[in-house]
């Protein structure tokens, strides 16, 4: 049942052990080959020889995703251009992409991950995988592809958008497993439902993640296709899919703690929170060669778990994620921040109109609203000229987030405003 | 010949109409013509007012995005085949006719308020071809 028994099975002092080696490899490369991290410890009086082993982690700064936008694309990037065979992109929280790269071992390390999640799952070499994350800059598609190919199973690297194609092949392939996201599953299965072919699918399992869902929609997903589904997490500063996932029982989230060390801090005083309690997320990378990531804030809200589970893992679980300490929401899988809306808007006036994002979910995919006020600089006597204005809007804000989303111009100063400032989501989502 | 015309954006909304008005009304603004362009979402209110500075002034106070516009002001006589004359002129001159709605009228004639996608030209043709037909520019 368990892909790497020697690593995911390890006693906590063996594992303390392995951790600790990799950290002192990991913060040397770091020091040595990235200017970014030097000039930090610098600042805070750190040498390479300070870090001896894991209990020295909280010496160490913490990065964040602005880091990544100021040393845009390439800066946090550990080894000569020549070693990195990949770069992924994600949304950054502003026009600025998050650049993430990896090197050969890189790559490997990802896919021997994603076959612990799809082992974990109950996925083996006769089991025909459909990806349905989409494949390109997005980590979720070629990271599960990895994994899938690793694990030896067979893989059918379907993408995202036409339904009933994936639904064809399904049946036609006889696939028992698929990678997606959880709403787009749900889509997926009230199609078959709606298609009468419910008696026709082989599917008993699926791996499911790059989205907030309830435990509620876990259940909904295994009734309604009588399978077994499994969440999966990551993230692309630190990897990509397969950070994390959970095991047959459900309890929480296995951190593969042997390349990625999980810390929970309180984000306010960015002090370690005590066991159990909920706080930030923060990852070190322990193997990585490309970008190596030291005490990155997620920003995902969750606890962690020590315990042994059940299983027979001995890698700390993760609660399912309580929310984010910013602003970032996941709509239809991509990372969306207000304030790419708000430097979209910016490109169409001189001063950003007000606007408010409304977020729902409608037979079960994400819905994306955007209104905006129309102030006097924006509008003419024209209905055209409204309705254009509508269009660019629209496609300003498609390039900006990569999704497409409604808009809807609104008389001023209709939307909300509070303590001066615009209250700019709406997520009727319940996700948390 | 030039007439100013105020527009209001209004979102299809329950009362925003009367609101409108009602704020007109309460300034002693007169209406002399309107026409409520519409799409699903929201309208486009277009008026002829009796003083389109203050109209602008208290509807943008009371929270309506509003502008002015100059518009064209043309009488007619009332005949048959007047408004295909005038149509003619704009067409020989390349014109498009971005709207035009009435404004009032009597027992002999009518007043056509236009925009179109170049005013200076419309006039030019109105003046130079208008009156053997009856048509004249006109400041209401």
């Amino acid at each position: 049942m368990i892909w790497n028994e020697t690593k995911e099975c390890m006693s906590r002092d063996e594992m303390s052990a392995l951790q600790s080696a990799r950290l002192v490899k990991t913060v040397k490369h770091v020091y040595h080959n990235v200017e970014f991290y030097r000039k930090k410890m610098q600042a805070v009086g750190l040498e390479p020889g300070d870090i001896k082993g894991i209990e020295d982690i909280s010496k160490l700064p913490y990065t964040t995703k602005a880091d990544l936008r100021d040393n845009y694309p390439f800066g946090l990037f550990a080894v000569p251009q020549s070693e990195i065979v990949r770069v992924h992109a994600s949304s950054g929280t502003t026009g600025k992409a998050t650049v993430v790269g990896y090197t050969r071992k890189d790559i490997d390390i990802w896919a021997e991950c994603v076959s612990r999640v799809l082992y974990m799952a109950g996925i083996r070499r006769n089991d025909i995988v459909q990806v349905a994350y989409g494949y390109g800059l997005f980590t979720g598609g070629l990271g599960l592809h990895y994994g899938v190919e690793n694990l030896g199973a067979t893989v059918v690297p379907m993408s995202t958008g036409n339904t009933k194609k994936l639904i064809t092949m399904m049946i036609d392939f006889g696939v028992t497993a698929i990678a997606c996201t959880p709403s787009y599953l749900l889509h997926i299965s009230e199609t078959i439902r709606e298609m009468g072919l419910k008696d026709q699918i082989k599917l008993k399992t699926a791996v499911c993640g790059a989205e907030p869902w309830t435990e509620q929609m876990r259940l909904q997903i295994e009734e309604e296709l009588g399978i077994c589904a499994h969440d999966i997490y990551g993230l692309s500063e630190i990897m990509g899919p397969g950070v994390a996932a959970d095991c047959n029982l459900h309890k929480g989230l296995h951190v593969h703690e042997d390349h990625f060390y999980p810390e929970i801090i309180t984000p306010d005083t960015l002090e370690p929170a005590s066991e159990g309690t909920v706080g930030e997320l923060v990852f070190t990378t322990l193997t990585k060669e490309g970008l190596p990531m030291i005490r990155y804030r997620t920003k995902d809200l969750t606890s962690i778990d020590y315990s042994p589970c059940e299983c027979g893992r001995t890698t700390p679980r993760i609660s399912r994620f309580k929310g984010r300490s910013d602003d970032m929401l996941v709509i239809r899988g991509v990372n969306v921040f207000p304030s790419q809306v708000e430097a979209a808007l910016l490109d169409i006036g001189e001063t950003a109109p007000h606007y408010l994002m409304i977020v729902d979910r409608v037979n079960n995919l994400d819905t994306l609203e955007i209104q905006v006020e129309v102030e006097e600089k924006f509008f003419t006597d024209e209905i055209k000229q409204l309705e254009n204005l509508t269009k660019k809007i629209g496609h300003v804000i498609h390039q900006a987030l990569g999704i497409t989303a409604k808009i809807t111009l609104v008389e001023p100063k209709t939307i909300e405003r509070s303590m001066g400032k615009s209250k700019r989501v709406i997520d009727k989502r319940n996700l948390v | 010949m030039y007439v100013k015309q105020i527009s209001i954006f209004i979102e299809n909304k329950k009362g925003r109409l009367e609101e409108v008005c009602q704020c007109l009304a309460e300034n002693d603004i007169n209406i002399i013509s309107v026409i409520l362009a519409d799409t699903n979402e929201y309208g486009l209110l277009r008026m002829i007012v009796s003083d389109t500075k203050k109209a602008k002034s208290v509807l943008t106070d009371a929270g309506f995005s509003a502008i002015i516009t100059e518009v064209i002001a043309v009488r007619f006589p009332h005949k048959s085949g007047t408004l295909k004359t005038l149509l003619e002129f704009f067409n020989v001159e390349e014109l498009n006719v971005e709207y035009m709605y009435g404004l009032s009228t009597s027992s002999t004639d009518a007043i056509i308020i236009f925009k179109t996608s170049e005013n200076q030209k419309a006039v030019n043709a109105i003046s130079q071809k208008g009156e053997q037909y009856g048509i004249q520019l006109t400041s209401l």
